[in-house]
């Protein structure tokens, strides 16, 4: 095989370094984000190449099989995927990434190369190993948790019990202490202490994620993102590879920012979400307001012509139109309503659904064009004139609690003000409390009903009451 | 348990309390309905329409009154009704107790238990049984449709080549529900209007619905608990009559719609308002019954004045529709009262017992205040700051923001010196391109469209896969070695994450179209 030098070495991982930058400068707009994956891949395959033509690199062989077996399985994985449970599959493959922060932090360790330092280079060497494997089990264990979280296989409520926060701290110093007694320990006899610690990361990343409810669930897979490439970056560190560090700062800080993001369209504390006292902090205490009026519901065919007689529609959807996968006929009937000369648009909170964007993505599966898919601070001074709101299996993101109730656990949280129509159709399956866990006053105004059943269902029986 | 419908014996009223809808319901409800015979037929419902539904057709009023347990009705009963009356009975209808207190004491001799439909108080939990409601949002409607009738003229401007036309102005006195439809239809049919009220909370609303919000100088606010407007102080007044008398002059229609619970309408267009009004003009007079916001009105009479101006003090229920709305209101009462099954009196209730005018031989009326305003009448109110506290609050943020940027500042390069000072020159090369790229991350996404955040984290989901330059970096060509072992693993799970991560994405932006 052929070699190539360091110093091309130093310069093919440059070039992929701005290849990276420019990916994710070219994901910021819609025009530009195609070519911004491809940047992505090439610059991925520039680093590849470049290392493992790289002078040191054996065993080439088990290299390529290892590729060539792993693209198989990520193109069947990718391909199979649902739109809707895209959330499952960024989570399990931010795990990936935090098991294998924390093998090759124990493979650096091991290399006998690592051994062969002396004096303040070995011992930042090891304090970096330590750190790498510290984040990597922390991103891996919590990684998982979150995708079983959002798969439904781990109950969704917030996990957390009295002294949690103290006993995060004691585990905090305990991995302290183990890292100074690893530091000290001589060639490969710090292994037990890096096992234990190790366990301890990996026990911190479970509760961390346990702790954290269901309607910050996307700010917890933007986080466990940024702590992925913190990982990857600890990584460089340890192996002395500027592109993992380059590479590594850049997923870490633009997951770090995208999750305040969030954390700021919710109103909520950026520390308080991810250290997991969310629910302690953002409610204010006192006695709940009483919910006042009643819930009224409507037919199908009632609401077929509201849908008729109306000039202006807003469609606020929510996770329950991701379940029902309702987002194919929903396009349908806003076609069909477009055609009749009404106004219609899309209103998407900024976390709904349990992905950032989670809703865009599903509507742009469904082809509904991104110019009439609005955000929420372009459509809430529009609700007052319109006419007809159909909020489909959204909850807690059109709850005035979070306006008017300084005891609900959502208040401050900006949300969309759909009870500000005329009226307000509220597609649901049941009565049940939204992902918050809090009661929602909407179903009770006097402009507002409600439509029982499945949203896909639902929204096909209204085509049929439409088209006649 | 028995609901009966008796005809309205007064000679104006055209509605009924019930229609074959309303019966279907109350029947689903568990009552049975006897309806006096004729009862809809003003309202243009027969009698065969009736049976149909499922009501059971009587002859007499007398049979109604001594063999319900339920009467539904429209207008107060007269002294001759409630002679038929029998003990127990429980009847709704409009009542107007402050007006009636005779007819009061003789619904409590008679132990009638007298439900007031116009004492529904007026909170959001009974909105559905508010007649008031119900019934004003017609009259406000039938109001601008019967001004442009005695109007004569277009509402709306238009340039013709015959020539222009002005376009009418309406002015709205009294912004409540049937103020508010009343603008709504003269909006939409083009006209210029107006509106008044005491309340300045209501401007929103009057501007909602396509009105301009007149106001006076004088500070004070109408609202009160009760979702109704108070009586204004003296100076007020005088500058509300004042403010009117500039609007006769060039309004061509005038609305009024203020009602004071309890008490007689108040007098708000004077005669010297209506004669300083151009001839043509009209003044619908929706307080009429209650004698009347204008001098000049006359209840149930359309009449003009000398100076040419026509007074509506009747106008056109619309005692279809009217009765539909209204006995739908009755069904939603008897609904939150149990239904025939669970009928039950509840005097704990909010609703029923301030409705509830008589019961069980005693007046129950005025009724307790409401506890909780309906209206934003608990907020308080917020001031807002002057310039110099908003100038002197934006100068202590600013100095703030320095001192602690001077602070963060002087502890980043402290601990920076650290580094420099222990750190082996490897390192610190290390870490310097490691800090620039925190940057260089945290200004790329600063500005990234809501939409794409799902596709974004896919990507640097699959870049942070450069991690596997970690495993190959590590790889030997000894399958047996345990590091190698480790580094395959690393480089199996990384690149289907990184192949995996930009499918997706590929997926995912695929779909993405304008």
């Amino acid at each position: 095989m052929i070699e190539i030098a360091k110093e091309i070495q130093t310069a093919a991982y440059l070039f992929a370094s701005i290849l990276f930058i420019l990916s994710l400068g070219g994901l910021a707009s819609q025009e530009s984000a195609k070519r911004g994956v491809i940047y992505g891949i090439v610059g991925m395959i520039v680093a590849i190449i470049a290392t493992v033509l790289g002078q040191g690199v054996e065993g080439h062989v088990y290299i390529i099989g290892a590729i060539a077996v792993a693209s198989l399985i990520g193109i069947m994985v990718a391909r199979k995927v649902e739109m809707t449970s895209m959330p499952q599959l960024v989570a399990i493959l931010h795990s990936f990434v935090g098991l294998a922060a924390v093998l090759v932090g124990f493979g650096s360790y091991l290399d006998p190369e690592t051994q062969a330092l002396t004096g303040a280079a070995h011992m930042i060497h090891l304090v970096e190993v330590f750190i790498g494997i510290f984040i990597g089990a922390i991103t891996f264990t919590g990684s998982i948790v979150a995708w079983g979280k959002l798969d439904g296989k781990i109950p969704s409520k917030p996990w957390a019990f009295k002294g949690l926060q103290a006993m995060n701290l004691i585990l905090l110093i305990a991995c302290t202490v183990l890292g100074v007694l690893f530091c000290k320990a001589h060639g490969t006899e710090g292994m037990l202490p890096l096992l234990i610690m190790t366990g301890i990361a990996s026990y911190i990343g479970v509760v961390l994620v346990m702790a954290i409810g269901g309607g910050d669930m996307p700010v917890v897979v933007s986080m466990l993102n940024s702590y992925s490439g913190w990982a990857a970056s600890a990584a460089g560190f340890m192996l002395g590879n500027d592109l993992l560090i380059v590479t590594g700062a850049l997923v870490g800080s633009s997951g770090a920012i995208l999750s305040m993001h969030m954390c700021h369209a919710m109103n909520r504390s950026f520390f308080a979400v991810i250290f997991a006292n969310a629910t302690a902090s953002s409610s204010q205490g006192g006695e709940k307001k009483a919910i006042e009026g009643e819930v009224t519901a409507l037919n199908h065919d009632e609401v077929a012509t509201l849908l008729k007689e109306a000039k202006s529609v807003v469609i606020v959807p929510g996770y329950g139109m991701a379940v029902a996968k309702a987002q194919y006929p929903i396009y349908e009937m806003v076609q069909t309503l477009r055609k009749a000369g009404k106004n219609v648009r899309f209103a998407i909170h900024p976390v709904a659904g349990r992905l950032p964007g989670h809703m865009n993505v599903l509507l742009a599966e469904a082809n509904v064009p991104y110019d009439i898919v609005l955000e929420m601070d372009e459509i809430n001074e529009d609700m007052p004139e319109t006419d007809v709101v159909m909020v489909i299996g959204a909850n807690d993101v059109v709850n005035p609690s979070a306006q008017d109730d300084p005891a609900s656990s959502i208040y401050g949280m900006p949300v969309i003000e759909v009870w500000k129509a005329e009226k307000v159709i509220i597609m649901k399956r049941s009565m049940s409390a939204g992902y918050s866990g809090e009661d929602n006053p909407l179903f009770y105004k006097p402009n507002s009903e409600m439509l029982y059943g499945d949203a896909k269902v639902s929204v096909e029986k209204l085509m049929s009451f439409l088209k006649n | 348990m028995k609901v009966g419908i008796p005809s309205e014996i007064f000679p104006n009223e055209l509605r009924v309390a019930a229609t074959p809808k309303t019966v279907k319901r109350l029947l689903k409800q568990g009552f049975e309905v006897q309806i006096q015979k004729g009862a809809g037929v003003k309202a243009n419902f027969s009698d065969k329409e009736f049976e149909e539904a499922g009501a059971k057709i009587v002859a007499t009023a007398a049979d109604i009154y001594g063999k319900s347990d339920i009467v539904l009705k429209v207008k107060e009963p007269s002294m001759e009704e409630v002679d038929m009356m029998k003990e127990g009975l429980v009847t709704l209808s409009y009542l107007w107790p402050a007006q009636n207190p005779d007819l009061l004491k003789k619904l409590a001799d008679k132990k009638v238990n007298a439900i007031a439909m116009d004492g529904i108080p007026r909170i959001s939990r009974a909105q559905k049984m508010d007649v008031l409601s119900s019934m004003a949002n017609i009259a406000g409607y039938r109001a601008v449709i019967e001004g442009s009738f005695h109007f004569g003229r277009f509402l709306n401007g238009q340039i013709t080549a015959a020539g222009k036309v002005e376009p009418a102005k309406v002015l709205v006195i009294g912004a409540g529900v049937a103020g508010l439809a009343s603008i709504g239809a003269a909006n939409s049919l083009g006209a210029i209007v107006r509106a008044f009220d005491t309340r300045k909370e209501v401007a929103e609303q009057i501007e909602s619905m396509g009105a301009t919000f007149l106001t006076v100088e004088i500070e004070e606010d109408g609202a009160t608990s009760s979702g109704y407007s108070k009586e204004m102080s003296k100076e007020f007044i005088e500058a509300e009559m004042k403010l009117f008398l500039e609007q006769a002059k060039e309004v061509d229609i005038v609305i009024t719609t203020a009602q004071i619970p309890g008490k007689p309408a108040p007098k708000l267009w004077m005669d010297y308002h209506v004669d300083a009004m151009k001839p043509g003009s009209v003044v619908v007079d929706l307080a009429a019954a209650t004698g009347g916001n204008c001098m000049y009105t006359k209840n149930g009479e359309v009449y003009t004045t000398p100076s040419g101006v026509t007074i509506v003090g009747k106008l056109n229920q619309l005692p279809n529709q009217a009765s539909q709305l209204y006995g739908n209101n009755l069904c939603h009462l008897l609904d939150d009262m149990g239904k025939a099954e669970k009928w039950k009196i509840d005097m704990e209730d909010a609703v029923v017992s301030r409705a509830m005018v008589t019961y069980n031989g005693k007046i129950n009326w005025p009724p307790a205040p409401l506890p909780v305003s309906p209206t934003a009448g608990g907020k308080p109110k917020v001031v807002p700051p002057t310039e110099a506290e908003t100038k002197a609050t934006n100068e202590a943020a600013a100095k703030k923001a320095t001192t602690s940027m001077v602070i963060t500042l002087a502890v980043v390069g402290g601990l920076l010196f650290l580094v420099g000072k222990f750190a082996p020159s490897e390192f610190i090369q290390h870490f310097t391109v490691f800090v620039l790229s925190i940057f260089v991350g945290w200004q790329l996404i600063t500005n990234v469209a809501h939409a794409l955040h799902t596709p974004l984290m896919a990507v640097t989901n699959a870049i942070s896969g450069i991690i596997v330059v970690g495993g190959l970096l590590q790889t030997t060509g000894d399958i047996k070695n345990p590091v190698t072992i480790i580094a395959v693993v690393v480089i199996l799970i990384v690149s289907i994450n990184i192949v995996g991560g930009f499918f997706v994405t590929h997926r995912m932006l695929k779909m993405f179209k304008k």
